[in-house]
């Protein structure tokens, strides 16, 4: 099989403790040295130079929508699987809340031939936590995992009560399962498309409150203790929720967290009155959420960002915004986005990267992430300074809706690799 | 601001859809247009030729009769032609979408859209992507807005109280789910009145309520102390079985405007409701009825108040063509 040198970037592994201009050197698929010229005895059949990029390990999005099965009128595995590509994104983990829901092999193996048929990135599915995602009995959590479900989750769907949720997770835990949890107390959020705060209270819009996020957390931490069941719990929106989450991991809880990357920049604020590309959920909150969402990363109470991508057809968002179907395009502003919180001194880059590849890794219990010699050759080579516009041109998501739409960001990926193979090549301009 | 889609590039009325983003001197230019038609209204001859030719589609998608009859009787008398479509019980029932209505209306070349909808937002989506020539009049959206009625409240305040700087204005009732109430509160802010206060229980005020420029009481004997205009919300039956309230007769006992509490409030107090009001639920018979009480020549006055609004949306579509 092919040997890949690639030349002259900045080779930046958070795994490895590693930030220094070299090469990095593939075989068969696999790394096989990082950082120093190659030998001589190693002649490549293809050497990608990296001058002015960096070099890092494929980002791992823990969590994203393809649409399919089931919503193919919104994108397909052919179209998002190019945009994760095209974003660095070497694996991805896809949400259970398919047509049909991923409560039985039969689906998880459907996805897995999407998936193949494609060939890249490695999609990781998220079982079911209950079947049909109704969170009255449980899946078949065992079949899920044997058949390659990463976690069971019961995505945005509620659980009946907080029984059935506790025996979904003594389950999982005798099966050695993840549970990954967006927090969100169902009738508290009463239908609300809007933080309640400021923005809801003007345009009169039903609203959620943050402590539909904050009670529905403290008691997935109870039943975490309770049941001893490894949670992790996503796309966190609120400044109680990152207390929370800090207080638990203090406390000695195995506990994991990630955030969307749009929570890390927009707050309600920023919404264009009744622009449905600003309905999203958990919905967009308020600056000090912001700044302690940020401060939640940067002290490693959040673990990860992930790009909560959700690509819609047109007609999704097209209506009255409470009417309009929840979740951005975001899978290819995930890494301009990372990149803006370093240049606004949120975190520093090794953070950023770390929080894209090690660290989603870690929280799945996967070999990945890192640039070892013998691991997979999963890895992004991006300039940090291509300044981009978001239009038709650029953009390969079937989804158009992203509130950056038509609006420049800086940083774009020029490479991506997937077990030594060239999955993306941006085209020269 | 993206209001601003009301405004044509002069920054003439072209669609009315919030009073948010608008200035006082446009509100009372409203205000004033008003004035010189509801003296004809009196008269014997109760049109002008002003829409002569055009063609206004009332569309409600929710139930009203009040205000869909003000903007059927303000078209009328502004010479337009008028069609009122129940499309709570037509189109949108056999799934057509909101934006496949509009269009379909549109291809029958029609000049102005009157909206009520039952969601927030809805006008605003409508202005949006309707025809550039077509002018939109938001008739009540969602818990959004409902600007004709906080206009013709207005034109009642100022025909009664004048100066607007020197009031203090009391809200009552259910803020949370209340149009009309922030409309309201934008009205009185943007045209400069001394107080606004909303008084409900906190069930019934939204989050951070004092961010629309507001003070707050939860009681009527501390809340009507120095008011000048009462303004009475209507109370939805729903309230009660979605437990927001207890029961109208504690609501009534508590927020209820009764003789005795309306002497709280200033001697020269004008008491105001958008209907349709629920007696012995926000109000009682005695006050509603009484002198303080000018709920009637608010109906009265929106008439002309929709003829400004209209004749001044289309006269602008007119200079800009």
């Amino acid at each position: 099989m092919s040997r890949i040198v690639i030349k002259n970037g900045r080779i930046i592994d958070p795994a490895n403790n590693l930030d220094q201009t070299g090469s990095v050197q593939i075989a068969d698929g696999k790394i096989v040295a990082v950082g120093q010229e190659p030998e001589d005895g190693f002649s490549a059949e293809r050497v990608i130079d990296a001058k002015g990029c960096i070099v890092c390990p494929g980002f791992i999005d823990l969590s994203t929508r393809l649409r399919e099965p089931g919503h193919s009128r919104k994108a397909t595995f052919a179209s998002e699987t190019k945009a994760a590509a095209g974003a660095g994104v070497t694996t991805l983990c896809l949400q259970p809340d398919t047509l049909p829901a991923m409560d039985t092999p039969a689906v998880v193996e459907l996805v897995k031939d999407l998936a193949e048929k494609v060939g890249y990135p490695q999609v990781l599915p998220i079982g079911a936590l209950s079947q049909k995602l109704e969170g009255a009995e449980l899946s078949g959590m065992l079949s899920l995992k044997l058949a390659g479900c990463i976690a069971v989750s019961n995505a945005n769907q509620p659980m009946r009560n907080l029984l059935v949720l506790r025996r979904a997770m003594e389950y999982a835990a005798s099966h050695g399962l993840l549970v990954i949890v967006r927090p969100n107390e169902y009738y508290l959020s009463n239908n609300g498309c809007a933080h309640e705060g400021k923005f809801a209270t003007r345009y009169g819009l039903p609203s959620i409150p943050e402590a539909a996020e904050t009670i529905a957390l403290a008691q997935c931490l109870e039943l975490a203790e309770l049941t001893g069941c490894r949670m992790h719990f996503g796309q966190i929106s609120g400044k109680r929720s990152v207390i929370r989450i800090y207080q638990a991991k203090k406390y000695g809880l195995n506990v994991s967290a990630d955030v969307a990357v749009h929570q890390l920049h927009l707050t309600e604020d920023d919404i264009t009155p009744f622009d449905s590309a600003y309905h999203v959920l958990p919905p967009l909150r308020t600056e000090e959420d912001k700044q302690y969402l940020r401060q939640g990363l940067a002290n490693g109470t959040l673990d990860c960002i992930c790009s909560d991508h959700q690509p819609h057809d047109i007609d999704a968002k097209l209506g009255a915004f409470p009417e309009t179907e929840p979740g951005m395009s975001s899978l290819e502003t995930l890494l301009p986005l990372m990149l803006a919180l370093v240049e606004q001194g949120a975190i520093n880059l090794e953070h950023g990267i770390a929080a894209l590849t090690r660290k989603p890794a870690q929280v799945l219990g996967l070999d990945k992430g890192a640039l070892t010699p013998g691991l997979a050759a999963d890895i992004c080579i991006f300039d940090p300074e291509r300044v981009w516009q978001v239009d038709d041109l650029t953009w390969n998501s079937q989804g158009h809706n992203t509130p950056f739409w038509g609006k420049s960001l800086k940083g774009r990926v020029v490479h991506t690799l997937q077990g030594g193979r060239v999955i993306y090549s941006l085209l020269p301009i | 601001m993206d209001d601003n889609i009301q405004l044509n590039a002069q920054g003439q009325l072209k669609h009315f859809l919030t009073i948010e983003g608008l200035s006082r001197a446009l509100l009372t230019e409203i205000l004033d247009t008003a004035e010189s038609f509801a003296g004809m209204t009196e008269q014997r001859v109760k049109k002008v030729p002003l829409l002569r030719g055009k063609t206004i589609v009332n569309l409600f998608f929710e139930n009203s009769t009040r205000t869909k009859t003000t903007f059927e009787l303000a078209g009328t008398r502004l010479s337009a032609d008028v069609l009122s479509m129940n499309i709570a019980t037509s189109a949108t029932a056999k799934g057509e979408s909101l934006l496949d209505t509009i269009r379909n209306l549109e291809a029958m070349f029609v000049d102005m859209f009157v909206v009520r909808h039952a969601i927030s937002g809805a006008a605003h989506f409508i202005a949006q992507h309707a025809a550039p020539h077509i002018s939109v009049i938001n008739a009540g959206d969602g818990q959004h807005a409902h600007p004709t009625q906080a206009m013709l409240d207005m034109f009642t305040i100022r025909q009664l109280k004048h100066d607007f700087t020197q009031l203090r204005v009391a809200i009552i009732g259910d803020i949370l789910h209340s149009r009309v109430a922030r409309s309201q509160i934008q009205a009185l802010n943007t045209l400069g009145a001394a107080e606004v206060r909303v008084i409900a229980p906190k069930t019934l005020l939204p989050a951070e309520v004092e961010s629309l420029g507001v003070t707050v009481s939860h009681s009527l004997g501390q809340g009507l102390r120095d008011i000048d205009v009462i303004i009475m919300l209507r109370l939805q039956k729903e309230r009660m079985t979605t437990a927001l309230l207890p029961s109208e007769s504690e609501y009534f006992k508590c927020f209820g405007l009764t003789p005795e509490k309306l002497k709280l409030a200033k001697p020269d107090a004008i008491v105001m409701h958008p209907g349709p009001i629920n007696r012995g639920v926000e109000i009682d018979s005695k006050v509603a009825d009484g002198p303080q009480s000018v709920i009637l020549r608010q109906v009265s006055n929106g008439v002309a108040v929709r003829m400004a609004i209209m004749s001044m949306a289309m006269q602008k579509q007119g200079a800009q063509g």
